[in-house]
């Protein structure tokens, strides 16, 4: 499936290249939020690599040559960075257990797959366990001093329970929910809150900008879905911006540098399995994730919908390419008549 | 007008018939092997659906109200339903021979889509009132439509997939429509 690319580069190298790309990103989370985030990134790759090889043993497939590929990692990887960096480790492994047995390996393994493995685990998890998915502690510079790490293991085993005044709900849910206050009230009650999109977020949307412009430079993954997907959120988020009202819905900066934003774009969208083929079903699908995680941001009941909206986009996946095909390649067309 | 966009919009993605409030799976899950038998199901089962809600409404109020008879309202709205069909089913023997072969014995079951028969029901609870019923119906069967044919394309990608054998078929498609199901809780709360 990645072959498609038609890029020298085997899957293999396709891999590390994402995970050094994603590098800058999961350094500055790091930064921000403590080793939370280091043992939610190892123990997701372990636990991602652990049932993917479950799997393949069970199939009688050789283990070895498809761990390698690194897809597993990946998934692991990508979930690490997304997950709350205070949620107990066997939520991790919930999640890991949908991404790869049931999103992936279900339907046949690497390359076959129809939603993406690692936003199927987010979801999961988020509709399960609403608000331990939706606790983030305070990013560095809000805290006093950073929790120890004894504590925070005590935490991530679910020993203890979560000291207060390390956490707090995430900019985007607090705009949300901020009852009738105007963006820069909000900005100021929330104590030392960013500039643009919550401390800490900003850096760390820049950190992936900065990472998946290198992807996009090896031409690893194409940029037009990205940029349909980032000028559809900014026109959008424009559209709505009335200068910060209290009925306001949140500047274009704000959308674009706050929650996933950019981790989605680059890393998340572009996944090759479960986006189109085409470059018009691509931009497409750019868009509609771009309508998507507005929409759900805006008015849905969770504070963030990357996750959400590429799921529903994945949907739309098969039958884009089958209306983007031009008629005389698409055999399928061929077959029905 | 902003009421109706609202109904049709909450129907379609918020309150979907199948992905949300489970109804209408039968049809779900049998007609979406292929894409064009979903597109013709599709078509069917909204112009049923649309008309039915109409009829359903117009059966109700001028008929079952008036005389004092609502315990009959079930039977009433299978009726209806069940009229509506023969006629979708004759017109498109008539006019769509190709069609009508691929669907065959699917044309009758919308009788038994309890999407059909919850429209009309949910229509009378929520005391809709006419044009409300029609656009209900409307979005109701647009819901089952997007979601159909979303499915059926799915299902085509997944027919050359190396699924494990205790989950081909059915079973890998249970496990589908649950993720489109997880997927659609995005629009919780929204309408």
């Amino acid at each position: 499936m990645i072959s498609k690319y038609k890029n020298k580069l085997n899957s293999q190298k396709i891999m590390y290249a994402v995970c050094l790309a994603a590098l800058p990103g999961c350094l500055t989370t790091i930064w921000f939020f403590g080793y939370g985030v280091i043992i939610n990134l190892f123990s997701a790759i372990l636990f991602a690599m652990l049932f993917e090889a479950l799997i393949l043993r069970v199939r009688n497939k050789s283990i070895t040559a498809t761990l390698k590929d690194g897809s597993a990692a990946v998934t692991g990887v990508l979930l690490g960075l997304s997950l709350p960096p205070l949620i107990p480790v066997w939520m991790v492994c919930v999640a890991c257990f949908f991404a790869i047995v049931f999103a992936k390996q279900l339907y046949g393994g690497v390359g076959q797959n129809l939603f993406n493995p690692a936003m199927v685990g987010y979801v999961i998890l988020l509709i399960s366990f609403p608000l331990a998915m939706s606790t983030w502690p305070a990013p560095r510079g809000l805290v006093e001093s950073p929790m120890e790490f004894v504590a925070l293991l005590g935490i991530k085993l679910s020993m203890v329970n979560m000291p207060d005044g390390f956490t707090m709900a995430t900019p985007l849910d607090i705009v949300r929910h901020r009852q009738g206050l105007t963006i820069n009230e909000v900005w100021q009650t929330a104590n030392g809150f960013g500039s643009v999109s919550g401390k800490g977020w900003e850096w760390i949307n820049f950190a992936y900008l900065a990472g998946g412009s290198f992807l996009v430079f090896l031409g690893i993954c194409r940029w037009q879905v990205i940029a349909a997907m980032l000028a559809t959120l900014g026109v959008l988020a424009a559209a709505f911006y009335d200068g910060g009202s209290s009925l306001s819905t949140g500047s274009p900066m704000m959308h674009w540098f706050g929650g996933a934003t950019m981790l989605c774009a680059f890393f998340i969208m572009t996944d090759p399995v479960t986006a189109p083929d085409t470059t018009r079903g691509l931009i497409i699908f750019g868009v509609g994730t771009g309508m998507l995680i507005f929409i759900i941001r805006v008015w849905g009941a969770y504070p963030e919908g990357v996750a959400f909206a590429i799921l529903l986009m994945n949907m739309t996946t098969p039958l884009l390419n089958r209306l983007t095909q031009p008629e005389a390649a698409n055999p399928k067309d061929q077959a029905n008549l | 007008m902003p009421d109706a966009l609202t109904i049709l919009l909450t129907t379609l993605f918020v309150h979907n018939f199948v992905l949300v409030q489970f109804l209408g799976l039968c049809p779900f899950m049998g007609t979406s092997r292929q894409i064009d038998s979903a597109v013709g199901m599709a078509a069917a089962t909204t112009f049923v659906l649309t008309l039915s809600s109409a009829i359903s409404y117009l059966v109700n109020a001028y008929l079952l109200v008036p005389l004092g008879i609502e315990y009959l309202r079930i039977l009433a709205v299978i009726f209806v339903i069940a009229v509506v069909v023969q006629l979708t089913e004759i017109v498109m023997k008539k006019t769509q021979p190709m069609l009508y072969q691929i669907l065959g014995l699917f044309i009758p079951l919308i009788t038994t889509n309890c999407a059909v028969l919850g429209v009309a029901l949910l229509n009378i609870r929520q005391s809709n009132n006419f044009f409300e019923s029609v656009i209900f119906g409307f979005g109701a069967a647009l819901g089952f439509s997007l979601v159909l044919i979303l499915f059926a394309g799915l299902r085509e990608r997944m027919a050359g997939a190396d699924i494990p054998k205790p989950f081909r078929g059915t079973a890998i498609g249970m496990i589908t429509a649950g993720m489109m199901s997880v997927a659609f809780m995005g629009f919780t709360g929204m309408g």
